[in-house]
């Protein structure tokens, strides 16, 4: 067991960060070499401006026709991303580890905002099931592959969740939170969890076009 | 939330189109593979890719879309819906797909979406569904399977560079019929030929001289009575309009606008005015210059509202009364989202109309009139889908007839033949004008 941690926290944890962040830089170095080659005419009509006029409506709750008219799901959405991103990064059990390695560390969140951010994170994923079980629009669309990227957000949080809590085969759920934790980190790169990279680019680009071109909103 | 689509996608009834059965007749297996790998290869680049691994299958394009909301939200018609049925399963199957795959995919990509980019503000990450179907009708053009009427029009373009197969000497006799008639109204009026330097070159689609010659007599008065240094040419390169920009046939498309932006520059006008039309518009100002190299169009190009928007503020020409009957306005999508003149629009409206009464949703999110992006132009096949399926205009009409509109304005030609038919199939009694009508009509002459 302690040989098995030993590899999950150590090399394997390097392993993961490695793919993700070279992962990651592949994909968008891939990507805009193919722009380049294949749709150059991108660059002429990228705007930074608008791009950022585009982001900013939608990214900003509640800001675009769209989250209006889906008040729920506009609120676990921005909920989900917001303690998707900032219950790791804050984790105070993280931060630790990392001062224990480096002696660098950073602000952290009280465990109790932790417990109940990592539930929200839980909570909106059974919302995102739901949602892809029983409206007939998101279920025509869905596949396995988004089931799979849906179970694999939310592991890290039900283990972590666990092992934090001490409760029963926590040890267990600890070493499956490190796990999981990793195999999400580089499936970002290679599954539709990509949209977190090309994101400002798909959304930038549309504003662009939008806004330079066409001189109309797009929100 | 709710939605009211059965547990599974209805299924929709087949239609026959000459076009594409005769069209996939002739491909064998083998072939489609090829052609469609070429493709991919050749064109398929990183919008493409990106749009399709980033779209994350949430499903909240589909209110955006007039053929989801009219077909009782059947997810079949959803945008992503229609991609996953089309250009996703392309890219899925890395082009091995069937022939029969390609005529499902050719009718939807050509029937069931106008490309009104009505999603694209609805879709969190603004993927561009409009680019994506444009992708699979070039894929259905390249393998020759195109519904048979609109596939006539490209014809039409390629043999005579208009899309109603008008002649030089009928489009000539054209201008100087409608010349002849209105100088009964104003004696000294002239429809000026092939003059050098005017201020304007004012071109039309196709169909002004064909079916609404009414159109070009109702711009001379204007013209006349702003007193417009302008012209029209004799040549080739009058018509504006441009199915093959919708067929996927886009060597065709550059080389319209080539000789569009040409006559207009060998007769060293200074402008190019267009007449009453989206689509025309969309491929002069936006599309058809990118595939000549001309990041926006070489000589200035302004669409009918934005000309008339200046006559009225600038004073060139007056108002004798305004239009007594309250009227609403239709925003087409190639000049609203394509241009944003929105604005300008009910300035005009505003100027001419002495009752206003808007429709909703409007400006950037009004519905499209389902005829748009040579939907109507695949013909009398799919009429009856193309109606049915925009109930939701209906629905945007009866409620601004309620409120007491007894017109409704829509400057585009697209949009005319759309809204027409949605008047008539779900009876609503409501009259159609352009805002040229309403002008030519209370103008001061």
């Amino acid at each position: 067991m302690h040989a098995i941690y030993e590899i999950i926290s150590g090399p394997m944890v390097w392993l993961a960060f490695g793919l993700f962040i070279l992962g990651s830089l592949y994909r968008l170095i891939t990507m805009g070499r193919l722009a380049v080659k294949k749709d150059a005419v991108i660059f002429s009509y990228m705007s930074i401006f608008y791009a950022l006029r585009s982001i900013g409506h939608w990214i900003v709750p509640f800001a675009s026709v769209n989250m209006r008219k889906h008040p729920v799901m506009t609120v676990v959405a921005f909920v989900f991303h917001i303690c998707l991103l900032a219950v790791p990064i804050f984790l105070f059990a993280h931060i630790i580890l990392i001062y224990e390695a480096w002696e660098i560390g950073w602000v952290y969140m009280p465990n109790i905002a932790a417990d109940v951010m990592t539930l929200a994170v839980i909570g909106a994923c059974i919302f995102f099931l739901c949602r892809r079980l029983i409206l007939p629009e998101v279920r025509y669309l869905t596949t396995y592959s988004d089931f799979l990227i849906l179970a694999g957000v939310a592991a890290p949080f039900i283990t972590g969740f666990w092992s934090f809590h001490q409760f029963p085969g926590h040890v267990v759920a600890g070493m499956l939170h490190i796990i999981s934790g990793e195999i999400i980190l580089v499936m970002i790169p290679f599954t539709r969890l990509s949209h977190m990279l090309f994101f400002p680019f798909t959304r930038g680009y549309a504003g662009s076009e939008f806004g330079a071109v066409r001189n109309a909103k797009d929100w | 939330m709710k939605a009211t689509a059965e547990e599974s996608p209805k299924k929709k009834e087949k239609i026959y189109d000459k076009g594409i059965e005769e069209g996939a007749a002739q491909l064998t297996q083998e072939k489609v593979h090829q052609v469609v790998k070429q493709m991919l290869a050749a064109e398929g680049g990183a919008r493409l890719k990106a749009y399709i691994e980033t779209c994350s299958h949430c499903g909240l394009c589909s209110e955006a879309c007039h053929f989801y909301l009219s077909n009782d939200k059947n997810p079949i018609y959803s945008p992503a819906g229609k991609v996953k049925q089309t250009i996703g399963e392309v890219v899925k199957k890395r082009g091995n797909v069937s022939v029969d795959f390609i005529k499902d995919a050719c009718e939807i990509s050509f029937t069931e979406c106008n490309l009104c980019r009505r999603c694209v503000m609805y879709c969190p990450f603004g993927i561009d569904v409009a680019y994506m179907m444009l992708f699979m009708r070039r894929i259905c053009h390249k393998l020759g399977v195109v519904p048979q009427y609109i596939q006539d029009t490209a014809h039409s373009h390629s043999a005579t560079m208009n899309q109603m197969w008008v002649k030089e000497d009928e489009w000539i006799d054209t201008l100087q019929w409608q010349e002849e008639e209105a100088q009964d109204e104003m004696p000294d009026l002239r429809i000026p030929i092939e003059k050098e330097g005017a201020d304007v070159f004012y071109s039309v689609i196709g169909p002004e001289p064909k079916f609404r010659a009414q159109l070009i007599y109702q711009m001379a008065v204007i013209m006349h009575a702003a007193g417009v240094d302008w012209n029209m040419p004799a040549t080739p390169g009058w018509d504006n309009s441009d199915m093959c920009m919708y067929t996927g046939d886009v060597e065709m498309m550059a080389r319209l606008k080539k000789v569009h932006f040409e006559t207009a520059m060998r007769l060293k006008n200074k402008r190019i005015v267009m007449g009453e039309c989206g689509h025309a518009f969309r491929s002069v100002h936006d599309v058809g210059n990118r595939y000549l190299g001309w990041k926006m169009s070489p000589l200035p190009v302004v669409h009918a509202i934005e000309f008339y928007y200046e006559l009225l503020r600038d004073r060139k020409i007056r108002i004798r009364n305004k239009l007594q009957q309250p009227v609403t306005f239709h925003d087409p999508c190639n000049i609203v989202r394509g241009r944003g003149l929105h604005e300008m629009a009910r300035y005009v409206i505003n100027e001419t109309c002495k009752t206003f009464i808007e429709m909703h949703p409007n400006r950037e999110h009004n519905f499209c009139c389902a005829a748009g992006g040579g939907v109507i132009n695949c013909g009398p096949p799919f009429r009856n889908k193309r109606v049915t399926s925009n109930r939701v205009k209906a629905d945007q009409l009866a409620e601004a007839k309620a409120k007491g509109a007894k017109i409704v304005i829509a400057p585009c030609h697209n949009c005319h033949g759309g809204l027409e038919d949605v008047i008539k199939h779900y009876e609503l009694g409501m009259e159609l004008k352009f805002l040229g009508d309403i002008i030519y009509e209370v103008m001061e002459k």
